[in-house]
């Protein structure tokens, strides 16, 4: 699949905005005061940027507000909505910190759960697509809510959860690796069923439908990255996961704070690129690749 | 909405007889020029006097080559455009509702002035059925020429897709896939038509007629022929060593 920077920056800096709004929400000690401005305006602006950046991919965003009308079948849809009920219900919790010092912790556990809920829709939105067997896996959620969990608790300073989750994220995302590699072979499409002409023999691209590109193959069969996909899974599992654990695990402070967010965020648009570039497209066995 | 109707009144699509094409792709040019002159948005080309052209299309002809054991190998035109499928990925992924399947005659359409441009649904399609147009930035895919087919205007005989109306081998058949009794549905039980990729679970309800048998000749194990010579003996023997061993 295409990896398009639009996608790239939305599902990284929203997911890891919304993760930590759900620490904010779900918060023990919620920060009060500047405290508090400083973290909910963190959380606020990746969560905002994300969904702009998103916003930048659509064709006619003129009618984004559109994409709130079919929660009912649509995960697209429930993501747009889930994220500005987080937005709005996690707004009294926030205000009410930074200028009141008084967190309202049933909203901010209701936000936290609804942010919770948008991650799960992100990752759902490819995680649904069985046209693409590597994303249409069990797999897929753990990888996208780990990472935003694991990002949000760096952000907000909840360095033991952090050092946990960023454990749990690199083994999610082995398993969605390993997972993921069988996951065209096992299901069972081919050239044979694509053409149905299978049964008669074996089937082999003679001629393209035509001799230039078109939207599908620049969409949906991106095949540079799969020629770098072992290296960028050890760059995103280095950098994105056991780097920050490893520094996570040094005495804190807020130098290996901020060096083991740079290398999440550095290793998460890694693995993040690579979650687009690698996902072979089963329209692909049209075109003999 | 985007929800699929449980059901459908009638299955209206194409059965598309693989024995039968030519591969000349008239059904691609012809789907072009209708849908570009009617019904929607305008199927735009890019570059289209450059070094690098590409358009947008609803229909595109691919020619495979199937390798038969025992047998010289094949080669198959396989036109491929929308299958307007049962359990449509594309119709319930759209977070809008611009793309719809129609209760009364199944045909999956798309709304563009509620398009998007997401892309999702051409993401969704196993297929590769529906492209987004370069200028107008909304998703196109085929509408079984809706604008043709109950088209009073146009004289019966024209009341049928482009595509099928076009096609000089009578390859393309199009009509009610869920009556048992019409042509394209006896078509499909005497020819044992099939679905593509039925284990993407999308229910086409367009469907493939596989190549008929060909006739067979006595012919010799053509592999047979090309086996290198047999071994010289003599002084083209010696000469044959020797020139090897150089």
């Amino acid at each position: 699949m295409h990896p398009a920077p639009s996608l790239i920056l939305f599902t990284t800096l929203s997911g890891l905005g919304f993760g930590l709004l759900a620490w904010l929400g779900f918060g023990l000690k919620a920060p009060t005061g500047f405290a508090a401005i400083v973290f909910f305006g963190l959380g606020y602006a990746l969560a905002g940027i994300g969904l702009l950046a998103a916003a930048f991919h659509l064709g006619h965003p003129e009618r984004a507000l559109l994409a709130f009308t079919q929660w009912r079948s649509s995960w697209l849809s429930r993501e747009a909505v889930l994220s500005a009920a987080t937005l709005a219900v996690m707004a009294p919790h926030a205000a009410a910190s930074a200028f009141w010092g008084t967190p309202l912790p049933v909203l901010g556990w209701l936000g936290g759960l609804l942010a919770l809920a948008t991650i799960l829709a992100t990752a759902m939105i490819y995680a649904q697509i069985r046209a693409v067997p590597r994303w249409h896996h069990w797999s897929t959620p753990p990888v996208f809510l780990l990472a935003a969990l694991a990002g949000g608790a760096l952000l907000a300073a909840k360095l033991t959860a952090a050092l946990w989750l960023m454990l749990a994220l690199s083994l999610a995302m082995v398993a969605h690796w390993v997972a993921g590699d069988r996951r065209f072979a096992g299901s069972g499409s081919d050239a044979g069923t694509a053409t149905g002409l299978g049964k008669i023999g074996k089937v082999r691209l003679l001629e393209p439908p035509h001799s230039g590109r078109n939207y599908l193959l620049r969409e949906m069969v991106h095949v540079v990255g799969r020629k770098h996909a072992h290296k960028l899974r050890l760059i995103a599992l280095g950098l994105g996961a056991l780097g920050p654990a490893f520094l996570l695990m040094l005495p804190a402070s807020y130098l290996t704070a901020l060096l083991a967010l740079v290398l999440h965020m550095t290793g998460m648009l890694a693995q993040r690129w690579l979650f687009f570039a690698e996902a072979e497209h089963v329209v692909g066995l049209y075109y003999g690749r | 909405m985007t929800t699929l109707p449980t059901k459908t009144d009638r299955k209206l699509g194409l059965v598309i007889d693989l024995d039968t094409c030519v591969g000349c792709h008239a059904c691609v040019i012809s789907c072009k020029g209708w849908n570009t002159q009617n019904y929607g948005a305008p199927l735009s080309d890019m570059d289209a006097y450059g070094a690098e052209p590409e358009g947008t299309f609803l229909n595109r002809v691919h020619s495979f080559e199937v390798t038969r054991e025992q047998a010289p190998p094949m080669v198959v035109h396989f036109p491929k455009s929308c299958l307007h499928c049962d359990n449509a990925p594309c119709v319930t992924v759209c977070p809008t509702g611009a793309s719809y399947k129609r209760t009364e005659d199944g045909i999956v359409l798309v709304n563009e002035s509620a398009c998007i441009g997401c892309g999702l649904c051409a993401w969704a399609c196993p297929y590769g059925a529906r492209e987004m147009d370069g200028a107008e930035k909304v998703m196109k895919k085929c509408t079984l020429c809706v604008d043709r087919i109950y088209n009073e205007n146009l004289p019966e005989e024209d009341r049928e897709p482009a595509c099928v109306r076009t096609c000089p081998a009578g390859a393309r058949h199009f009509g009610d896939l869920s009556d048992p009794d019409s042509d394209v549905s006896q078509l499909v039980a005497a020819r044992e038509g099939f679905d593509l990729m039925p284990e993407q679970g999308t229910q086409p309800v367009n469907k493939y007629l596989p190549p008929r048998a060909r006739d067979s000749l006595d012919m010799p194990d053509l592999a047979s022929l090309c086996d290198p010579a047999p071994e010289a003996t003599g002084f083209l023997g010696w000469l044959d060593r020797a020139l090897e061993k150089l």
